[in-house]
């Protein structure tokens, strides 16, 4: 066995690239509680408050601090970059320096501009002349090909933030392939694969062997991104910390050429755990070392930071990044896989002070050891920072080493990817179909002549007839804009790093999104218990709702209305299956407006359900505000009720609760946890 | 059969173990003056439910309430004592968790078809919450309309059945924070063998805004919420009374 893997027990991940096979022969569970864990350094402090510093300063000039308008950012761009070379034990930044965003043009050189313009940036001429003119980005690409139909649906923001003008993100290399095998392993595993493609040359060949070629040219790369900070990444991690920042630095090459929309880190955190052990066991690091590390790891992933427009922001309220790392679950085999390892990720909110990236998402099983649920819950409570997701479900289907990219899109690592596609608004939609194609708030006909419904009163019949129609036309253009959109993102602004840390084959999950949700089923809700007058502008088209009557919402529990959401969730998706994809993507759907549903609701007329033209829509699958009366596990049961087997790449419930409605007070516990009058007593007295 | 029901609470955390399903039963003789209910009062109000309409809810939600279960509360459920008795038998063939959260008022010991149905409620019970409010009797009429006589005799009769109690006790500031009220409180407690927990919760004033809308008049204008740490203090003056009442140690507040 090779020396960096000295004392790991044997298994097919020494003949394959395996991590899951690595992590399952490899890993030691862990049931015991937080008492183990370590404060931060005084380096941790001192690094941590010149993040702080640099954050203030970054407020103060505006939300950016520098930016790079010349270079164009690839693994190999720029040199070394630190915080403090002494003090950082895991190293590595986007550009130069920390805080200075890099220059990304392949996903679309109009953006890249406008993101340097609009924080006080200009992009040297060459650059823009280059790319406009003689290297063509993903952008360009897709606007070539758009048809009228597409392009219009867009503008009227029926189908809305298409990642054609920026980075799809969503696809998770498997960082951890190169701390456990090393540059040179992975290089030779891509080369065999590259020889063994077919030989006849059909376009689909010739694209893998290019792309092939792709990937093996950027772990070069990476292997020299590494020597540029003085490690030799050709081999394996000899330890944690090596484990650590090989990991990091793959991940840190995905974010030098990648401005996505979620750039993912993955499930390491039991996979490095198995190095620390090892560590901790020969005595070469002590925990608190460990935990310096951990620290420092999850400092660099806070301050991964892409330039980015105003619009961008609005549209996702804020700046997010999604470093989602994705910690704990169970293996099939029933262990937990908890380590650790998974505290000490957790406990960054902790050593570091809260935060919103990157995103720590606890897969979450009733199977779950004790121990690590107090933990969980008692860090949620402190940082209001971790994110909860199913693994009870999402096993079921992706096994037991699949992540999270964004918010809830799962992926086994390295074997499936996700092609993102935004989201159809289906409330706009159901006016579309009120008004025969024509927008609400344009008066122009977007979608196709279709009847529109001339009765003053809506019928429930009628209207669901017409929206079916109109359902399935969208999912048409929705569809074939996203087939578009990939094929060009492939081509102009290929993903090469992170594929190249994939396996050959790999399953390509094809993502479609819905917004407003429970609009739509407050809306046929109130067409069909209550009575809804249609308002008509003087050109016909309807533009607001008088509801008479009361009828069942969305959010309390109530089947009339929940099978309505239910079988809209069915229907759409069954309209989006009936298309093509795009490489053979197999189509799953998302309601997880996590931000955007603000924006969504803005650019939506007055709907059935009483809301009016431009209030927001509410985030993912949440009924909305205020008409769940009925406490938060009847909406909770409503949610839930939604077909997960339809809308395989997420559902997201945002849901917040004042800490006293938990349990009275943080000191007042009511039922005192059936503490015994005797023993409480004893205590009392000594 | 269907019972007055003001309100369901899906996500109740404060009534008993774990999540449970909040019944608020219609009615309530006692006009305590920190009542945050007061719309829970009038006998005649509410909507009328069956028992299978309110289990329907439950099972529709059951997963949520693992290591929870049902508690009935108001208003003063046992007002509607039949309607409540059908519910918990339904609840317990179920294997649901049954808490009655009660003040006790309407107990009578001397009536006998009464201790008949009581009995039969009890029996179907998991749990009672038993609010003390105040254990001096001269102050207690004043906070709540009524003699603590029967609220008294409920505690020590639950004891006698073995069901198991949590008292809930609310502390307001100038009306039931007295130490030697406290203490005695903590007295009475010691000799209760039933007794699984102690609440003890700061007084405050978020009940306000329904009087207001409701046109009535609040009658603790003017006294100040109670700070969590006083809670606390008043806790330790309670458990000094069980300690004593339990080593027959001798009450300092009489000489």
């Amino acid at each position: 066995m090779r020396p960096e893997w000295r004392a790991f027990n044997n298994g097919i991940w020494e003949h394959e690239i395996n991590v899951r096979d690595f992590i399952q022969k490899n890993y030691t569970p862990y049931d015991g509680d937080d008492t183990f864990l370590a404060g931060p350094t005084k380096k941790t402090e001192e690094l941590w408050a010149q993040v702080m510093e640099l954050s203030k300063q970054e407020r103060e000039a505006g939300g950016v601090l520098d930016m790079d308008t010349k270079l164009v950012s690839t693994i190999t761009s720029h040199g070394p970059g630190y915080l403090d070379k002494d003090k950082e034990t895991i190293v590595g930044f986007q550009t130069d320096k920390p805080f200075k965003r890099s220059l990304q043009p392949y996903g679309g050189i109009r953006m890249a501009e406008k993101a340097c313009a609009d924080n006080g940036y200009t992009i040297d001429p060459e650059i823009k002349e280059f790319f406009s003119v003689h290297r063509k980005t993903h952008n360009a690409g897709v606007f070539d090909a758009y048809t009228e139909e597409m392009r219009n649906c867009r503008s009227s923001h029926i189908i809305t933030g298409l990642p054609d003008a920026y980075g799809r993100g969503r696809i998770i290399g498997d960082y951890r392939r190169v701390a456990l095998y090393g540059i040179d392993r992975l290089i030779e595993d891509k080369e065999e694969q590259k020889d063994t493609t077919r030989s006849t040359m059909y376009s689909e060949i010739i694209r893998e062997r290019e792309e092939l070629s792709e990937q093996i040219r950027a772990l070069k790369e990476l292997k020299k991104l590494g020597s540029i900070y003085g490690f030799d990444i050709s081999k394996p991690a000899m330890n944690v910390k090596e484990a650590i920042q090989w990991t990091y630095l793959a991940y840190l090459a995905a974010v030098k050429e990648q401005n996505g929309a979620a750039m993912s880190l993955g499930r390491t955190s039991t996979f490095i755990d198995i190095y620390a052990q090892r560590d901790l066991e020969e005595g070469t690091y002590t925990e608190e070392e460990v935990q310096e590390f951990v620290d420092h790891f999850i400092m660099k992933l806070r301050l991964v930071k892409f330039a980015r427009t105003p619009e961008y922001n609005e549209l996702f309220s804020g700046d997010p990044t999604w470093v989602t790392e994705s910690i704990g679950g169970v293996g099939i085999d029933g262990r937990p896989l908890v380590t650790k390892m998974s505290f000490r990720y957790l406990h960054t909110l902790e050593n570091l002070g809260t935060a919103p990236e990157p995103n720590l998402t606890v897969l979450w099983s009733t199977k779950l050891p004790d121990n690590f649920k107090r933990f969980c819950a008692k860090t949620s409570i402190a940082s209001s920072s971790i994110q909860y997701e199913n693994d009870d479900l999402m096993r079921v289907t992706h096994g037991d080493d699949y992540a999270i990219a964004c918010c809830v899109s799962s992926m086994r690592v390295g074997k499936e990817m996700q092609l993102f596609g935004a989201r159809a608004n289906l409330a706009k939609c159901l006016l579309y179909a009120i008004n025969g194609g024509v927008d609400e708030i344009t008066k122009k006909q977007i979608g196709p002549k279709y009847r529109p419904i001339t009765s003053e009163y809506l019928n429930y019949d009628e209207v669901m007839d017409a929206y079916k129609d109109m359902m399935q036309w969208l999912a048409n253009v929705y569809v074939n804009a996203l087939n578009i959109i990939h094929y060009m993102h492939d081509k102009y602004s290929y993903e090469r790093i992170q594929m190249a840390l994939h396996d050959k084959k790999v399953t390509r999950w094809f993502a479609t999104g819905i917004a407003g949700l429970s609009v739509v089923a407050d809306s046929l809700s109130a067409i069909k218990y209550a009575k809804v007058k249609a308002i008509r502008d003087e050109n016909g088209i309807v533009v607001d709702y008088e509801i008479e009557g009361d009828f069942p919402k969305y959010g309390n529990n109530d089947d009339r209305v929940d099978q309505i959401a239910n079988d809209l969730v069915h229907t759409f998706m069954n309209f989006v299956k009936s298309n093509h994809t795009y490489r053979g993507g197999i189509a799953t759907t998302s309601i997880l407006t996590i931000t955007s549903n603000v924006v969504y609701g803005k650019n939506t007329g007055a709907t059935p359900d009483g809301r009016k033209k431009g209030e927001a829509f509410a985030p993912g699958a949440n009924p909305m505000h205020r008409r769940d009366t009925h406490g938060a596990v009847a909406s909770l049961a409503s949610v839930a009720k939604l077909p997960f087997k339809d809308a395989q790449d997420g559902i997201s419930n945002t849901f917040s609760i004042v800490p006293g409605a938990l349990g009275k007070e943080d000191k007042i516990f009511t039922g005192d946890l059936e503490v015994d009058l005797e023993l409480a007593l004893s205590e009392d007295q000594k | 059969m269907t019972g007055r029901i003001h309100s369901i609470e899906s996500f109740g955390t404060v009534d008993g173990p774990g999540v449970r399903m909040v019944v608020f039963f219609q009615g309530c003789p006692m006009r305590c003056q920190y009542c945050h209910n007061p719309d829970t009062w009038e006998l005649a109000g509410g909507s009328l439910m069956t028992v299978e309409e309110i289990l329907k809810q439950y099972e529709s939600s059951r997963h949520f309430y693992r290591g929870g279960g049902i508690t009935a509360t108001g208003g003063e459920p046992l007002m509607q004592l039949d309607f409540l008795t059908q519910l918990f038998e339904a609840a317990r063939k179920k294997d649901i968790h049954t808490c009655l959260d009660t003040s006790g008022i309407t107990f009578n010991r001397s009536n006998e078809e009464y201790l008949k149905k009581i009995d039969r409620l009890l029996a179907s019970t998991s749990l009672v919450m038993l609010d003390i409010k105040q254990i001096n009797d001269i102050r207690h009429k004043p906070l709540t309309g009524h003699s603590n006589v029967a609220i008294l005799d409920f505690a020590r009769y639950l004891d006698e059945k073995e069901i198991p109690v949590w008292i809930r006790h609310v502390v307001v500031p100038g009306i039931t924070d007295e130490s030697a009220d406290l203490y005695h409180l903590g007295r009475f407690i010691g000799q209760l063998k039933n007794v699984k927990a102690l609440d003890v919760l700061p007084y405050h004033d978020m009940g306000k805004v329904k009087y207001e809308s409701m046109g009535l008049d609040y009658p603790l204008k003017g006294v100040p919420p109670l700070s969590k740490e006083d809670a606390l203090s008043a806790k330790k003056i309670i458990l000094t009374g069980i300690r004593d009442a339990r080593t027959n140690a001798p009450d300092p507040y009489c000489s």
